[in-house]
């Protein structure tokens, strides 16, 4: 069994599933023109990977396998209808903003990959404890896209007004383009820092 | 609200709303699968034949199923399932009638179950509130969009290959921003029509 800070170091930096492995990327770039959008889908993701996860676990020994898959997409899908009917009880504005994109947490790929590659093999609570890894790891990396949008888009952090009237909006940084290029730019930069931690372990090892 | 005309969703759907450019649909295959053009091509029809059928069948379950029987929060369990469905049938339909065809789609097809494009068009057309034929219109635009941003990507990624790229940014990093310069290539369309 690998240790809570193990499967947290992975899920947020080492195995991060936007900047590394490249997956879930569809409402990480939509959901990110303001930094509350960012904060709600980040939570509401974070709660359905864990929670599919620990339960997609809990079930592995009774699931034939060939039929996993199916199963695996309804147990996503009833989390995501319970973070949909609270987003349209309590947060009708909210739910307006995102809009399809809470549906689209089922295709999510995290959750499934997750589901798939971790839960169906481990315990259920490192498999929760993964989910929530993983769901956290995407959540950071859309507050960060979503600060610099929202702060170059709009002058505002979280909606509170931060750049006084002498700064101009950038109206780009609002549209589809901008979020291309600040996702491209974050994994260039993780890219870069992780491809170095690479070698300098390499070096540690030649050296001792 | 006035009514739109489905010919100019249709459009809409190909420039100004495109799948891939404003609302970031079906992101996974098209960075994965979008190295060569003619397998780009292959992916992208599969996924506009899809798309149209699934929103079909979509359409006629939410109007004369689900709202009927005030079942209408069950709409995600629902059309994932049944895009499942269909693409299983499909699959086996092509395998045993069309060998030819499977061999040139066959990969593709289970790929499509998770392209978040197919489900998203389902989910657009309940909140934008189309009807039967604002819905073909949408579906059809949304697959031929998502076919044309593939390929043009697929045919600037054939042509990098000779590049020299920065280290960290070779792969997605690259891709994405060469997706980033197709999208302002493509707000040049805005104006034109615009749907919501």
């Amino acid at each position: 069994m690998d240790s809570p800070k193990k499967i947290f170091r992975m899920g947020l930096w080492e195995d991060n599933p936007v900047l590394v492995q490249i997956i879930g990327i569809c409402s990480a770039l939509a959901v990110t023109n303001l930094m509350m959008n960012s904060l709600i889908m980040g939570i509401g993701l974070i709660f359905v990977t864990g929670l599919s996860s620990f339960t997609v676990s809990s079930i592995r020994t009774f699931t034939p396998k060939h039929i996993r898959m199916m199963v695996q997409v309804l147990i996503i899908a009833a989390y995501v209808i319970i973070v949909d009917i609270f987003l349209k009880a309590y947060m009708p504005e909210m739910s307006k903003a995102l809009g399809p994109y809470v549906g689209l947490i089922i295709t999510n790929c995290i959750i499934m990959g997750r589901a798939e590659a971790y839960a169906q093999q481990n315990p259920p609570i490192p498999s929760f404890l993964d989910g929530v890894a993983s769901g956290m790891g995407y959540t950071i990396v859309l507050l960060l896209i979503a600060f610099f949008r929202e702060l170059f888009g709009f002058g505002t952090v979280f909606g509170i007004k931060v750049l006084g009237d002498w700064w101009t909006p950038w109206t780009i940084m609002i549209m589809p383009p901008a979020a291309f290029f600040l996702l491209a730019v974050a994994i260039w930069i993780s890219k870069t820092i992780q491809d170095k931690e690479k070698d300098d372990k390499k070096g540690q090892v030649v050296n001792s | 609200m006035i009514e739109l005309n489905p010919l100019i969703i249709f459009f809409a759907a190909i420039f100004t709303n495109n799948m891939i450019f404003s609302n970031f649909l079906g992101m996974c295959s098209y960075i994965a699968v979008s190295k060569e053009i003619p397998t780009s091509l292959g992916l992208g029809q599969a996924v506009t034949f899809v798309l149209t059928f699934t929103t079909i069948i979509n359409y006629l379950i939410y109007h004369y199923v689900l709202v009927p029987l005030n079942l209408d929060y069950l709409r995600f369990i629902v059309f994932i399932i049944s895009i499942a469905a269909f693409v299983q049938l499909l699959e086996m339909i092509v395998e045993r009638y069309l060998p030819n065809l499977y061999y040139a789609l066959g990969i593709f097809l289970p790929l499509i179950t998770v392209n978040c494009a197919i489900l998203g068009v389902s989910l657009f057309m309940i909140i934008r509130k189309y009807n039967f034929l604002q819905s073909i219109g949408f579906s059809i635009g949304s697959g031929i969009g998502w076919t044309l941003a593939i390929v043009a990507l697929a045919g600037i990624r054939q042509k990098l290959k000779r590049a020299s790229v920065p280290k960290g940014l070779e792969g997605p990093g690259i891709t994405l921003i060469i997706t980033g310069l197709m999208a302002l290539a493509f707000i040049g369309f805005s104006g034109i029509v615009q749907i919501q």
